[in-house]
């Protein structure tokens, strides 16, 4: 029911809003193309000025992904998390979580693929990825689009709340699962 | 910042030495920064439509309408921005854009509420706490339903794919809530901006 309501919502939001944006705009005797024309003019513009500010952060990204370091990560970590009782499988969704998010899709694609639906691990992972955004990437796109390079304590919170995310997955997993 | 982007590729470069896997992570420079440009072209044509959209919504005053709306809460978030900038509604909008699950929308918007948030900011340079607070929502990644998610889990053949809804919806609260207040802790103890070269900074 909920889920029926949500994709309703999802369907016609985008369309409501574009009339709506238009019609309006017409009532109040905007010059609705010549202003839309105008405003779209800096979609170039955007797109050429993040990718200064993507290339260090996909780039670094890769390169510690391709590393292996995230592997020697996760065997440090799996004792203490075995102990939380966080399945050894979703050790790599969690370590990548925040740097990339199609490869953590691809990591939970993977487990869900290979344990199974009714496997503990497929869930857990289903509840972290779904939770999330990947902050590094957010984090490179808007500072970058309008060219902020100090970025003061915005990656620290962003890590911040990946980590309760993670470990308020862990716990409601546990104890819904 | 530099601290990060330096650890990042020298921790990279010795543990794939260490794992015999320098070969890989020198070919990963070049698949990454292959990735980083079709990433950003791949924004242009949505950017713009949005972009352009956006425009004619705040020319009608649509932007500043759902501004007023929103106000008792983001006049606590966002108490350095004004009121009545066309920020506060860029953000409501890039904000429910992401809860729904529309980040091809919800990407230019938001863009277009950094830029809002730009025009306030003291250094240009530097990140203002109203952005902190724009990007710690953003980073937590609120949303309704995880839409790719049960499509993957639907893919594999999970009988009931909408369980995961509930949990998901419950850590991703956690999540944003917790996001909104380190980032108003963070903007009592951080070093406040530095004056930036147009000071215009006097009257905070």
């Amino acid at each position: 029911m909920f889920q029926t309501l949500m994709n309703i919502i999802s369907l016609w939001a985008l369309p409501v809003i574009i009339i709506l944006i238009l019609t309006m705009g017409l009532i109040k005797k905007v010059p609705i193309y010549e202003v839309f024309t105008d405003g779209a003019k800096d979609g170039f513009k955007v797109a050429v000025n993040i990718i200064p500010y993507l290339v260090a952060i996909i780039v670094s990204i890769s390169m510690f992904r391709a590393s292996g370091i995230i592997e020697m990560a996760g065997n440090l970590l799996q004792p203490v998390l075995a102990y939380l009782n966080v399945p050894a499988d979703t050790i790599p969704v969690i370590l990548v979580r925040s740097l990339s998010g199609s490869a953590a899709l691809g990591i939970f694609s993977d487990i869900a693929n290979t344990l199974g639906p009714d496997n503990y691990a497929t869930k857990l992972s289903a509840v972290m990825v779904g939770s999330s955004e990947t902050t590094f990437y957010v984090l490179a796109v808007y500072f970058g689009a309008v060219g902020i390079s100090k970025l003061r304590y915005a990656l620290l919170v962003g890590l911040l709340a990946d980590f309760i995310g993670i470990a308020a997955a862990v716990a409601v997993c546990n104890f819904i699962f | 910042m530099n601290y990060i982007f330096y650890l990042l590729i020298v921790i990279s470069i010795i543990a794939g030495a260490m794992n015999g896997r320098l070969e890989q992570v020198v070919n990963s420079i070049l698949s990454g920064a292959e990735l980083s440009v079709k990433v950003a072209f791949s924004l242009i044509g949505i950017m713009a439509f949005w972009l352009g959209m956006m425009k004619i919504a705040e020319k009608c005053g649509l932007i500043s309408v759902i501004s007023k709306i929103i106000k008792p809460v983001t006049k606590r978030l966002f108490n350095e921005i004004p009121e009545d900038s066309p920020a506060i509604g860029d953000i409501a909008m890039s904000v429910s854009a992401n809860a729904f699950g529309l980040s091809n929308a919800a990407t230019p918007i938001g863009i277009k509420a950094m830029e809002e948030l730009q025009k306030q900011n003291k250094d240009k340079t530097s990140a203002s706490n109203a952005m902190c607070m724009f990007l710690a929502m953003n980073t937590a990644g609120f949303q309704l339903i995880p839409a790719t998610v049960i499509a993957v889990l639907i893919g594999v053949g999970y009988k009931n794919p909408t369980e995961i809804i509930a949990p998901t919806l419950l850590v991703t609260s956690i999540a944003f809530v917790s996001a909104i207040i380190l980032a108003k802790l963070f903007q009592k103890f951080w070093q406040p901006q530095k004056c930036g070269e147009d000071k215009i900074c006097s009257k905070h």
